[in-house]
């Protein structure tokens, strides 16, 4: 699958050294250190404002967009440094994101997940259908959709919207996808499917998702990290974590006493 | 305060209820005790008496748990108590289960005097009820100092128990006429040494609840 992929050598797995973070005075990070193992799911957990979407959009460097936002420490995706000398576009094919709330463009299905491969020069329409059809079979859709491709993708369902936009990500062929809480807009059905839709994906790709439903991390992450206010506070194997956190704060952050 | 208030109430009474149902087990092992001691079959018979009782103790425990698991899905150290009384409640109605046994060989023994001599087995009796309270004090004060010294007084039941089988051997081989009373006694050791175990199980469930490690001893 990866063999045709034109990389800039990243890894799949993430390695973070050091990490702090700045939206002008207010530091969001604080001295982050973690690894995240390839093809595996990581959950990040913690309240609100505790820093972990802003951790997340480290990885595809999405903070670069933000007006006085200072990075320093170390991002390391297998042996290279992300806020070295790369090229950022490369970067983001290589990490693709989804959102909370679903965001389809205003155009078919067709062509919503190829914009991505259009941008990057692919033209051959042959080669569209193929990426097209494969990007909705990984997110578990063609039989769902493969006769409504000319159809605005503003007419399906909130799921199968999110769905798609899980499938437009995958069109890019990325080595890791990131989620931020990608179904606290989602009914339970639909939940499931991404859900379903996550163990599937960690055979080929590294998944990193915030979350706030806490037993959607024990369903689905094999690694859990624990945020609060900018600090990692414990990180390790999701059942360790839900079952005998070491530290106090996440032990009453998951079980609901927390403040 | 709490932000589970609701959750920590329905807990709280789950834990009195279990301390209620062990207190009941440990009066069945000291009457048991008493009609071994008194030689009082009627005592004897009416400790199963109670049995009932506990068993619907330990059904309404039992549903109690499992609602909480549905209904609250606790985690971390919420998820291990729930799980430890689960498990627990299982033991601490055997503590009745074996007191009845015991009361029921009473009630049917011979009215002939005892040639048996009950020092030990009296004493494996006192441990037993001593074991049975303390380990599941040891829950509920969140005492694993407590669920050691359970897990460390059966080392001393079981010392009791081989020199009662020893006794027991003794009085086989002096009279051949002695073998059905020994024999009724050696079950009634067991009996005891059986709730000397189950203590040992519900001290592994505290522990386990509070480190999070299940081992066993």
């Amino acid at each position: 699958m990866k063999k045709d992929k034109k990389t800039i050598g990243l890894g799949q797995n993430l390695s973070v050294e050091g990490a702090n973070l700045w939206y002008g005075d207010f530091q969001a990070l604080k001295n982050i250190n973690i690894e995240i193992p390839a093809k595996q799911v990581t959950a990040f957990i913690g309240p609100s404002g505790c820093g972990k979407s802003t951790f997340l959009k480290c990885f595809n460097r999405m903070n670069d967009l933000v007006e006085g936002c200072k990075i320093n420490g170390k991002f390391l995706m297998g042996d290279v440094d992300i806020y070295g000398k790369i090229d950022v576009n490369e970067l983001r094919k290589n990490v693709g994101m989804v959102f909370q709330k679903p965001n389809p463009f205003p155009m078919t299905i067709y062509d919503n997940i190829a914009f991505g491969p259009r941008t990057f020069g692919i033209t051959s329409r042959a080669k569209l259908d193929e990426i097209v059809e494969k990007s909705l079979r990984q997110a578990a859709m063609w039989d769902e959709l493969k006769d409504r491709l000319r159809k605005s993708a503003l007419g399906l369902s909130g799921g199968q919207q999110q769905r798609l936009c899980i499938a437009r990500s995958l069109a890019a062929n990325p080595q890791i996808l990131l989620m931020d809480e990608p179904t606290s807009a989602l009914d339970p059905i639909s939940t499931g499917k991404i859900e379903e839709l996550m163990e599937e994906l960690k055979r080929d790709l590294t998944v990193v998702i915030v979350t706030h439903n806490m037993q959607q991390a024990v369903r689905i992450a094999d690694k859990t990290a624990f945020f609060l206010l900018g600090e990692l506070i414990e990180y390790g194997d999701t059942d360790d974590i839900f079952t005998s956190p070491t530290k106090e704060q996440t032990e009453r952050y998951i079980t609901g006493r927390f403040g | 305060m709490s932000v589970r208030k609701y959750f920590e109430e329905q807990l709280d009474n789950l834990k009195t209820r279990m301390v209620e149902m062990c207190r009941m087990s440990e009066k069945m092992i000291e009457n048991a005790i008493q009609a071994i001691e008194n030689h009082d079959k009627e005592l004897g018979k009416s400790i199963s008496q109670t049995d009932k009782t506990i068993d619907e103790y330990e059904m309404n425990i039992e549903q109690g748990c499992m609602r909480i698991l549905l209904k609250q899905q606790p985690v971390a150290k919420d998820f291990r108590e729930v799980s430890a009384m689960l498990k627990m409640i299982t033991d601490i109605e055997r503590f009745g289960d074996q007191a009845s046994d015991i009361g029921d060989i009473v009630s049917t023994m011979s009215d002939d005097g005892y040639v048996v001599k009950l020092a030990h087995i009296t004493a494996m009796g006192k441990l037993a009820v001593v074991m049975a309270r303390a380990s599941v004090d040891s829950f509920i004060n969140d005492d694993e100092r407590l669920a050691d010294e359970v897990i460390a007084m059966d080392d001393d039941m079981d010392r009791l128990f081989v020199k009662v089988k020893a006794d027991l051997i003794e009085l086989i081989k002096q009279d051949g006429a002695n073998a059905d009373q020994a024999i009724e006694f050696m079950m009634i050791a067991k009996y005891l040494e059986r709730i000397g175990d189950h203590a040992v199980n519900v001290a592994e469930w505290t522990k386990y609840y509070l480190t999070g490690v299940h081992k066993k001893f």
